[in-house]
């Protein structure tokens, strides 16, 4: 799905969302209100001055009070790797990005994560992981890095990882491996009506971090919300 | 404490470089205090790294546990830069979430990070990256339950990856001369976009771009530490107390001062440049500094110093 689709088929009755040098901001009428948009479209990779403008658009929401839902739509790159990016401080501005969007979601706006296309690393931590509940539609290719750079990396043959990928999911990318993690809350069914599917994911968004439990359930992080509790447990004792 | 190793866990004479991540957190803490949660005796290893045919860690490269800070309850953990290059694995990361969950209901003093990391483990990528998510939305609630996250940086790995966002996550930071905080790592970009882009063999470029020296400067550390146990808890204990509330006032100046940063050193090619554009007289002599002289430089500079974090 385009993101021209993605956003027809949230606003039937039109929107104001723009896409500039691949960022998305805007918003459109959403149910009793409005619906904020913020994101990053085309394989864009996020560098600092594009994470400025997205964590803008997500405090001005916040400081207008109304407590609009705010959807971030991702078909990133990964971080802007350059120079420059770097020498300003890449780290500050992306955790920047993703604190405004924690505090956005501690403030009571919804924060739903759609991923349609790709997004790696930091672009992804900063945007699609920083959201309550994150959604994908089918397509969508998440992941940290690519097979090719992860046989360099761990001097593994790419015929090996391939084969490896098809029973451990918790290295390969892929949209179904980021599922099995807990990363992906849920799959979205571009058959049925977009705004209909959002509005049940704002209805019914639960409290608290519940990735490791779903990572724990389907199987693609085995040993991590155990691992969390124990240490809980362990610390809880005087 | 047995007596031969007294000595290796003196705080004046330990270098943060060179220690352990069990060596720094006993030192650091008040001594006889440190007490692990999930010990190496319990050999919570990897289960995702036989598959590669790679060695485990008993720790999995972290340690957690809490501790006394001139008395004050605090729960601290340790990245192991020796193990994986410090990485987020499955285990690893889920240590570190935990410790922070643990503290919204314990009401710690502080949270202590000791970072040594070059981001996500490969091996175990998608839990890797998942768990540096879950980690910034914990600090986050414990940050607004008005507990301060410090996080300290002076290890071999560096801060790299996704352990530069934890980072930026954090209160209040401090960091060495050897601390590197960074997004993508020297190789990285070169990897991706040629020596011409960043040439990662270029060790001055390397310091100059990523060190703790350019990070104070430019307010991306709050503290610049000798390479000593002793330094960092110095510093942690100065930060602790001077943490800033996490609310839309405390981001909003953020977004101001990262906005700044962007109109003022936007167009700067080389860290040099920035330091002569902050003021600093000599922006040669910076990386040869002392500790005392790099402080007196950093004294004079206004944005070294803010509660926009």
């Amino acid at each position: 799905m385009t993101l021209a689709e993605i956003l027809a088929g949230l606003f039937p009755q039109g929107h104001s969302v723009t896409v500039r040098d691949g960022l998305v901001t805007g918003s459109g009428s959403f149910g009793q209100g409005n619906l904020l948009v913020v994101g990053v479209d085309g394989d864009t990779p996020l560098g600092v001055d594009g994470a400025l403008i997205l964590s803008r658009a997500v405090l001005d929401a916040v400081r207008a009070g109304d407590k609009a839902p705010i959807l971030v739509v991702v078909d990133s790159d990964s971080q802007r790797m350059s120079r420059r990016d770097e020498l300003l401080g890449l780290n500050e501005y992306l955790a920047h990005l993703a604190k405004a969007l924690l505090l956005a979601d501690r403030s009571a706006h919804p924060t739903i994560g759609l991923i349609y296309g790709h997004s790696a690393a930091g672009a992804f931590i900063a945007t699609a992981l920083a959201t309550r509940i994150l959604a994908a539609l089918p397509g969508a290719n998440p992941s940290v890095m690519d097979l090719p750079s992860v046989a360099k990396v761990t001097k593994l043959p790419l015929d090996t990882l391939r084969e490896m990928a098809k029973s451990t999911p918790v290295f390969a990318p892929g949209l179904d491996n980021m599922v099995a993690t807990g990363a992906v809350h849920v799959v979205l069914d571009p058959g049925q009506p977009l705004d209909g599917q959002i509005r049940d994911l704002i209805a019914n968004l639960q409290p608290g971090d519940d990735r490791d439990r779903l990572g724990e359930e389907r199987g693609g992080r085995p040993v991590a919300r155990g691992i969390s509790a124990a240490v809980i447990a362990q610390a809880g004792r005087g | 404490m047995a007596g031969a190793h007294a000595a290796s866990t003196d705080p004046d004479a330990l270098s943060w470089y060179e220690a352990t991540a069990r060596q720094r957190v006993v030192a650091l803490a008040d001594p006889g205090s440190f007490q692990e949660f999930l010990p190496p005796t319990e050999r919570r290893m990897s289960p995702h790294l036989p598959l590669f045919d790679l060695p485990r860690a008993f720790d999995d490269g972290i340690v957690v546990g809490r501790a006394a800070l001139d008395g004050k309850p605090v729960l601290v953990a340790a990245q192991e830069g020796r193990f994986m290059g410090g990485a987020f694995g499955e285990i690893h990361g889920a240590k570190l979430v935990g410790l922070l969950r643990a503290a919204l209901t314990l009401k710690p003093a502080a949270v202590l990070i000791l970072f040594d990391t070059g981001g996500v483990r490969l091996q175990e990528a998608n839990a890797g990256e998942t768990a540096i998510a879950e980690t910034m939305r914990a600090i986050v609630d414990v940050r607004a339950a008005g507990i301060p996250v410090i996080g300290l940086i002076g290890g071999r790995a560096g801060c790299y990856g996704g352990g530069g966002l934890i980072a930026g996550t954090c209160s209040r930071l401090a960091v060495s001369e050897g601390g590197r905080i960074s997004v993508s790592g020297p190789e990285v970009i070169e990897t991706n976009k040629g020596a011409e882009e960043f040439d990662s063999r270029d060790r001055a470029l390397v310091w100059r771009t990523m060190g703790g020296k350019h990070r104070r400067l430019i307010g991306g550390a709050d503290a610049f530490c000798t390479d000593s146990v002793s330094a960092f808890r110095e510093a942690a204990l100065d930060l602790i107390g001077r943490a800033p509330a996490f609310d839309l006032a405390t981001l909003e100046a953020e977004q101001a001062r990262l906005e700044s940063r962007i109109a003022r050193f936007g167009d700067c090619r080389d860290a040099t440049e920035i330091w002569a554009r902050l003021g600093v007289n000599d922006s040669e002599a910076v990386p040869a500094m002392d500790t005392r002289a790099f402080d007196e430089t950093v004294s004079r500079v206004r944005e070294a110093d803010h509660d926009a974090r």
